[in-house]
């Protein structure tokens, strides 16, 4: 059994008086250890709603939660997140599930010095006080990369530079060598080369400790150099599920075939148009009713709109290459795809996404906006061949 | 930190200074001058010229103003006119009342209104937050003396729980040796007189903390509510820590900052008096007594007084920034 199985997680967010909002509808995925998972989507499609469900940090009023999210803990025991007590859930946090979050200077203590947010966690969780605990707390600072960390302990979190401050929540996060680590957009503030820092850092300590990380993020780059699969979210449902060669190779939602082909490219002829996604994330429709993303959709047809369509294996795909689509996308990437590092080969494609680790190292995040020189032009023909 | 305190009190001699030229200039330009004023509407001129000669008010202005500066860095306040006390001594005299009375006030402000202010946060729709929320808007809107009277009316008069007027009970026998009378008793023994001067103060207290009570509730909602919404308070959750130390080192040192400054103004406006209260409960503080010399316009006690509002404004403001440097690091000089 994975180590998380999320199971028609369902988030409503309203109140008295106002109007449902389905933020998540219906999320199923799983994560195994030390498996690195992407929960790919724009804005509003529910990935950082789902993270606060997991983590049990969505506010106690005006929210319902559904579905079920098992997880193991390190005992062996399988608990479900989404309705174990307030006391038990945050024995859970901390130590056997971390998070990361998107803007690093938010998401510190302004008036609490670096070493004291960072020992608290070892006290609570490890029981280290005073002199241990300072000592730990500098070797883990140190261990991301902060260097001088007995300095860094005494000083404020705006005594850091942003690519610090990352570190160090990412330092609190890894504390207590959590078995699953989920990080919500953790590059999204921080300035390209800092990114492929931080993505690098996290690959490591992933790989040292084994840990799982649930990678949500809106930069295909970041799901190209990092994740082993691939979720892509759209209205609140996971509509491609693959290995990350399957998907980049051969995207066969709409959805995520647009997402790939809007990528722009350094070697296309100036003044070459963009090639966005038509419409917006609010021209959608119930999914009762049919696919959310019919509205916007290029291979629209009649049976869209006869309920929901199913997460189910693609036809010819590769292992494990789910699509909640009627009329999937058969013909392989978009042209403009440059994401991977290297002219993907049929066979690959057909072996499902247990690559070579190394496979999108190099680039990493930096090939994240297409800014990279262009590697694999070839790559879309080679790969529908 | 002994730094920042020097420099800040530095920094406070220049607006000292200015303050006692505008105080000077002031009573010297009044309509007439401070000799008619002293003399009335039906002086003769002769009496004007020789009560202006006596004072020295006959000389140019910045000579006056120099003699009025060296009086006054031998803390000689000049001679009340309405009892012919030296200022300095009717003023050290009625001090500690106003002292005691708005240290009372202010700490039962506190006391009360920075947990209500947060649980009515924690707990927002509830019951108790309504009730903390009006409660505090009929607190501001109510009159002090009107509550004064009230609460004098019901607990002193109808129930008799406490007493109704003054500082201390006329047969208690106590020492004075500092004038706070709830000091006095501790620091020579007489319970008894601390209980009952604590017990004199319960009434005009609550009457006078009703104000800064409805505003700290208020701002420390406010803020809570603002804080409790920050990124870094879901970080401290997701991190598995206790309530406690969630709650309290980084809700609460963070949502205090404004209400440190809400207080500490609340406390200046204390200090300077409160005529009415100390009217109602006849405590003797130095409000009353500065309506009286409002009345008599006995200008060498305002400006006194006055003098005397501004340093306890200048002082708690210093108390308010090194305050706000202890509990937020992004305001510290380095």
């Amino acid at each position: 059994m994975s180590l998380l199985s999320v199971d028609e997680l369902a988030v409503t967010f309203g109140g008295r008086g106002m109007r449902e909002v389905n933020a998540v509808s219906g999320v199923s995925f799983s994560v195994d250890e030390g498996q690195v998972v992407g929960l790919v989507g724009e804005s509003g499609c529910g990935k950082s709603v789902t993270s606060l469900a997991l983590m049990g940090l969505l506010p106690n009023k005006g929210v319902r939660v559904g579905g079920r999210a098992m997880f193991r803990t390190g005992r062996g025991e399988t608990v479900d997140l989404l309705t174990l007590g307030r006391s038990a859930l945050r024995d859970l946090r901390g130590t056997q599930l971390a998070m990361i979050f998107q803007d690093p200077l938010s998401s510190l203590n302004p008036v609490v010095p670096i070493g004291v947010q960072v020992t608290e966690i070892l006290t609570r969780h490890r029981g280290l006080r005073g002199q241990a605990a300072r000592k730990e707390a500098a070797h883990l600072l140190d261990r991301v990369g902060i260097p001088d960390p007995t300095r860094r302990l005494k000083e404020y979190p705006h005594q850091l530079s942003g690519g610090m401050r990352q570190r160090a929540l990412i330092a609190m996060a890894v504390a207590c060598a959590p078995r699953l680590l989920i990080a919500d957009e953790p590059t999204t503030a921080l300035d390209v080369t800092i990114q492929a820092q931080i993505l690098e850092l996290l690959k490591e300590l992933v790989d040292d400790q084994g840990t799982a990380l649930l990678m949500i993020t809106h930069d295909l780059g970041v799901v190209a150099g990092m994740c082993d699969t691939v979720n892509v979210l759209y209205a609140g449902k996971v509509v491609e599920a693959a290995g990350r060669r399957p998907l980049f190779a051969a995207p066969a939602h709409p959805y995520a075939h647009g997402l790939l082909g809007s990528i722009p490219r350094l070697d296309a002829p100036r003044g070459e148009r963009l090639n966005p996604i038509r419409g917006s994330i609010n021209d959608t429709i119930a999914w009762q009713d049919g696919c959310a993303f019919a509205p916007r959709c290029d291979f629209y047809v009649d049976e869209c709109l006869r309920g929901t369509p199913q997460l189910a294996a693609l036809p010819r795909g590769a292992d494990g290459h789910d699509v909640r689509c009627v009329n999937p996308v058969m013909t392989g990437p978009p042209e403009t795809t440059t994401l991977l590092d290297k002219p993907t080969t049929p066979e690959e494609t057909a072996s499902g996404g247990d690559d070579d680790p190394d496979g999108g190292d190099g680039e990493g995040p930096a090939a994240g906006g297409g800014t990279d020189e262009d590697t694999g032009t070839g790559s879309g023909t080679e790969a529908s061949a | 930190m002994l730094r920042l305190i020097v420099r800040r009190l530095l920094q406070l001699i220049p607006t000292l200074f200015g303050l006692t030229i505008l105080l000077f200039l002031w009573i010297n330009r009044l309509p007439g001058g401070p000799a008619s004023a002293l003399l009335g509407e039906r002086a003769t001129e002769a009496d004007r010229r020789q009560i202006e000669a006596a004072l020295g008010l006959d000389e140019p202005v910045w000579i006056q103003y120099g003699r009025w500066m060296e009086r006054l860095f031998q803390l000689d306040l000049g001679t009340s006119v309405q009892t012919g006390q030296p200022v300095w001594e009717e003023f050290t005299q009625r001090f500690p009342a106003t002292v005691e009375l708005a240290l009372t006030a202010i700490l039962i402000a506190v006391v009360i209104g920075i947990p209500l202010g947060y649980f009515a946060a924690r707990r927002r729709g509830s019951w108790l937050d309504v009730t903390a929320v009006s409660g505090s808007l009929i607190g501001v809107c109510i009159p002090v003396f009107f509550l004064a009277f009230l609460l004098r009316a019901l607990f002193a008069v109808n129930l008799g729980w406490l007493p109704s007027v003054g500082r201390q009970s006329t047969g208690i026998d106590a020492t004075e040796v500092t004038g706070f009378f709830v000091l006095d008793g501790l620091l020579t023994g007489e319970w008894d007189a601390s209980w009952d001067a604590i017990e004199h103060l319960v009434l005009p207290g609550v009457a006078l903390a009703s104000i800064p009570l409805a505003l700290i509730v208020r701002i420390t909602r406010a803020s809570v509510l603002e804080v409790l919404g920050e990124d870094y308070v879901r970080t401290a959750e997701s991190k598995g820590l206790n309530q406690r130390v969630v709650r309290g080192r980084h809700v609460m040192r963070n949502a205090l900052l404004p209400v440190v400054t809400t207080v500490g103004l609340a406390t200046g406006s204390l200090l300077s008096g409160a005529v009415l209260t100390e009217s109602v409960f006849a405590f003797g503080g130095i409000g009353s007594f500065i309506q009286t010399a409002i009345d008599g316009r006995d200008y060498p006690v305002l400006m006194g007084f006055i003098l005397f509002i501004a340093l306890t404004y200048v002082f708690i403001n210093l108390l308010v920034d090194l305050a706000y440097s202890v509990i937020d690091p992004r305001v510290r000089v380095n």
